[in-house]
């Protein structure tokens, strides 16, 4: 079953066209990967599919929890992410003078069913979803070892616990698609092995469609079974894995860089 | 579930216990009339700042214009009480909810916009208001203002224990519903606002839903304060809320640490005495007062407790429970 | 009088009151522009201008030679005071969240007026502005004033110098750059802490001139002189696009010309409203401002 398409989708950023006519479909369970140079525009590609932009021409559409599609190209980020779409940054952005746990605890908020009423004078209703949230938020920190981490502020983990946070926190929005915008950025390579691990095991765990956006190759090439090439805000090349590094456009579009397509 | 009752029950009687004692010490003469007056005073100012709070703090987007608010709350409560002879906490309420209109009117272009805006409407909408209350002489009086609204009592001996009660009892509610509110989803998600706006946007949160909830409620609760203003004074003119008031509360918000609801209300209290104390010093507390902001803002920006807060079960629980109970003193901001 | 005699008499001073506002509302614009924060102490800056250009005339009389002198001294001083700000209060919380910025600004705003009332020199109370005697100059049976043509006159060369400087120097090259880009800019090697502070020299010496012109056409100088203009020049800023500074020229002139009408036609008291009125519709209609560009932020 299809989850999203994306329709021949261009933005204009002042008369520079940084993606032209980008085409895509994503089916359920898919772990498809983006992948390009630097400035190939994956990340706007990202920013229109959740709404943070919108494109210029062309459609998005989503499908539903229940599975019917709905036009969501012109739709705000937060109606798209209550849709069963999540997403963590580039350049994380977590809640940083809040707790580890609060960062997840946010991320329930639009599914509380609790009024200001029942929050204010404390209806009995009140706490007992409070006790679920906190229940379930702090299961998740535990299944990505962040629970004895529950209190600590998030500005204050290291690195690599702070991409993993920011991926817990999108899934506690309790996606379907999950967009992962270059998680192994700034890890070495034992870190990226782990990664690689972990977006294996939540995949199975929470039965999610992924989308990748990655610039290190070698998880890439080893963890998604279908890659689209961007290229100066292009689709060069679409195919599997072993396709794509043999692919003369590829290879042009990488040579200067000094990653290698051999994986 | 039966903790969570009794701890409810624990805090109320506590506050009742309290506001009971307070009311008490100025009927029986333990703390005289003046000092009384200056009480009752501060804990309007620590309403209205908590108000303050809520937004700025809290929510992070800066309102330069509560005393138009106050304004507001005011004279709408002074006009359902005189004209339309309305019980006293009616015509409060009503001042509140007014006010929280207007809260919603201006706050609809403004918060949908990324950037500094509501800083400067609101400063604006305080400037017009005091306008309007000059031509709207009718129901204002215009500059001269409104006198002879009735005071909480008519027993002139009773007044100061009873204007103390009523603005103790408000200013606790207040507290204890904010604290509420912010320690809850909703108040979650007015914090990932202040935080970082594109992810809380991305976390389903509806931004500008929550910056207008915070702003109205914060509206109300600056409309109750106002509301207060009336029968305390018992008169009022345009020239009580100009701009510097407003300014007054920023500093008591600043001072107490932008989003600690314990740092309001310290401040509050501190400020608002040290102001009658420091009468003498005249025009120059005009000067220390914006030094002041611009001092905590570049040497100590978090101000006096940061967002850290001081809970009085959690204090109450350390002085008489066993110690295998007890909650730290000092709930760190996410620990709530 | 007819409707149309009374529609270009306030046309004629709103054109005049609007050339002041367009100098005060560049200030707001440059500096937005550049270090996106809004100045809350700009208005207050056209009150220190006055101030300068008060005690240079009120020394020296009042002639040509010593108006010059007295927009002079104004824009030094105030272009010295307005880096003195930057420096102390605005560069060191460039990193800090918006909202500690802008209550600093609102700070230094509230501090400069009060601070003006209790330095003797100045103090709480209004002073006559020592100016021109009025000359009036019918044109048919509308009236220009001499200070309306000097208001005038004096704004648009400014504004000449200000473009000039914009887009024809390597200075202004190189604010360009700051403000497109900071990071970027400092890359190249631009010393983007002296833009700044330029910036803002530029910005409060703009200011000071329209301090002065404003105190010559409402010849009283007080403390609280600057907020009314400063909130209005906001306005304009916002109306011409904030951050366009063929914008702020536009809003300047737009909001005198929409204060002036007001007084003529519906109410002189309504006059201040106005202002807050067309702020609250731009932000419904057309947030951008008329030059503006729609900027989202990068994510």
């Amino acid at each position: 079953m299809t989850v999203l398409r994306v329709k021949d989708i261009s933005i204009l950023f002042g008369g520079l066209k940084a993606v032209s006519n980008f085409n895509m479909t994503l089916e359920e369970g898919e772990l498809l990967g983006l992948i390009g140079p630097n400035g190939a525009g994956k990340t706007t590609v990202f920013n229109m599919i959740t709404g943070v932009y919108h494109p210029t021409s062309g459609e998005i559409e989503f499908a539903d929890k229940n599975g019917k599609f709905q036009n969501t190209t012109h739709m705000k980020p937060f109606q798209i992410t209550q849709m069963g779409m999540a997403r963590t940054f580039q350049n994380i952005r977590l809640f940083k003078d809040l707790t580890v746990l609060d960062n997840i605890r946010i991320a329930y908020h639009s599914n509380v069913k609790y009024k200001t009423f029942d929050a204010v004078f404390r209806t009995p209703a009140f706490f007992k979803e409070e006790a679920e949230i906190t229940k379930k938020a702090i299961e998740l920190l535990e299944i990505f070892n962040l629970g004895h981490k529950q209190a600590e502020l998030a500005k204050n983990l290291p690195y690599g616990e702070q991409r993993k946070l920011e991926i817990a926190r999108a899934l506690a929005t309790q996606p379907k698609l999950l967009l992962l915008d270059e998680p192994a950025a700034g890890m070495n390579p034992q870190e990226t092995q782990d990664l690689t691990q972990l977006i294996r095991f939540i995949r199975e765990k929470f039965n999610l469609t992924i989308l990748l956006i990655e610039h290190d190759v070698s998880l890439v090439m080893g963890i998604c079974e279908r890659i689209i090439v961007l290229d100066y805000g292009q689709t060069i090349a679409e195919g599997t894995p072993a396709q794509i590094s043999q692919d003369p456009r590829v290879i042009k579009a990488y040579l200067g860089e000094e990653v290698g397509l051999h994986a | 579930m039966k903790k969570n009752i009794a701890n409810g029950l624990t805090l109320a009687a506590i506050a009742v216990v309290f506001t009971g004692i307070m009311t008490a010490l100025v009927f029986f003469g333990v703390i005289d009339e003046y000092t009384a007056q200056i009480l009752s005073l501060a804990g309007i100012n620590v309403i209205v700042a908590l108000s303050l709070n809520l937004i700025s703090g809290f929510t992070g987007q800066l309102a330069l214009g509560h005393a138009g608010f106050m304004a507001v709350g005011a004279y709408t409560t002074a006009y359902c009480i005189m004209k339309l002879n309305l019980p006293m906490f009616l015509a409060i309420l009503i001042g509140g909810l007014v006010t929280a209109v207007f809260g919603l009117v201006i706050g609809f272009p403004t918060l949908r916009l990324r950037g500094d805006y509501l800083a400067i409407v609101t400063l604006g909408f305080g400037e017009i208001i005091r306008v309007i209350m000059i031509n709207l002489e009718q129901i204002t009086g215009g500059a001269a203002g409104l006198k002879g609204i009735p005071s909480f009592t008519e027993d002139i001996l009773l007044a100061p224990a009873l204007s103390l009660l009523w603005v103790f009892s408000v200013m606790i509610i207040t507290i204890i519903l904010v604290s509420n509110l912010i320690k809850s989803s909703y108040g979650r998600a007015i914090l990932s606002v202040r935080e970082d706006e594109i992810a809380a946007n991305a976390m389903g949160i509806n931004v500008f839903y929550y910056k207008m909830y915070a702003f109205t409620i914060s509206a109300f609760i600056a409309g109750v304060g106002g509301g207060l203003y009336a029968p305390f004074f018992g008169y009022l003119n345009p020239t009580m809320f100009n701009f510097l008031k407003s300014v007054d509360f920023l500093v008591i918000v600043v001072l107490g640490g932008m989003g600690s609801i314990t740092g309001t209300v310290i401040a509050g209290f501190v400020l608002t005495y040290l102001q009658e104390f420091l009468r003498f010093l005249q025009d120059y507390r005009l000067v220390i007062y914006p030094l002041l902001l611009i001092f905590i803002m570049l040497f100590r920006p978090s101000g006096l407790m940061g967002n850290r807060e001081i809970s009085i079960l959690g204090l109450w629980q350390r002085l008489f429970k066993s110690k295998n109970q007890s909650q730290s003193k000092v709930d760190k901001a996410g620990e709530r | 009088m007819g409707f149309l005699h009374e529609f270009l008499q306030q046309m004629v001073n709103g054109i005049s009151l609007g050339s002041i506002y367009a100098l005060l509302a560049l200030g707001y614009t440059m500096v937005y522009g550049i270090v996106k924060l809004i100045n809350f102490a700009h208005g207050d800056i056209l009150m220190l201008g006055a101030f300068g250009g008060f005690f240079v005339l009120a020394a020296y009389g009042v002639t040509p030679l010593t108006f010059i002198l007295a927009l002079l001294v104004g824009m030094l001083v105030c272009a010295t005071v307005g880096i003195v700000i930057e420096k102390t209060c605005y560069k060191p919380l460039r990193s800090a969240p918006r909202i500690n910025a802008l209550i600093t600004a609102i700070g230094v705003s509230i501090f400069i007026e009060n601070g003006a009332r209790v330095v003797k020199a100045i103090g709480p109370n209004p002073k006559q502005f020592p100016t021109f005697k009025t000359v009036n100059f019918p044109i048919g049976d509308i009236n220009i004033s001499q200070i309306q043509i000097i208001v005038f006159v004096v704004s648009i060369l400014l504004m000449f110098l200000l473009t000039y400087i914009v887009n024809y120097t390597k200075l202004g090259k190189a604010m360009r750059a700051v403000s497109f880009d900071r990071q970027a800019a400092y890359l190249m090697g631009i010393n983007v802490d002296w833009i700044i502070s330029f910036t803002f020299a530029l910005g409060s010496a703009l200011a000071a001139a329209a301090g002065i012109l404003f105190a010559s056409a409402y010849p009283q100088v007080e403390p609280y002189m600057g907020i009314i203009p400063g909130l209005k020049a906001f306005v304009a800023a916002v109306l011409g696009g904030i951050g366009s500074i063929p914008g702020a020229m536009v809003g300047g002139f737009i909001m005198g010309i929409a204060e002036t009408l007001t007084k003529g036609f519906i109410s002189s008291q309504l006059a201040d409203a106005i202002a807050f009125g067309i702020l609250i519709l731009i932000l419904v209609v057309k947030p951008s401002g008329i030059l503006g560009k729609n900027v989202s932020e990068k994510v």
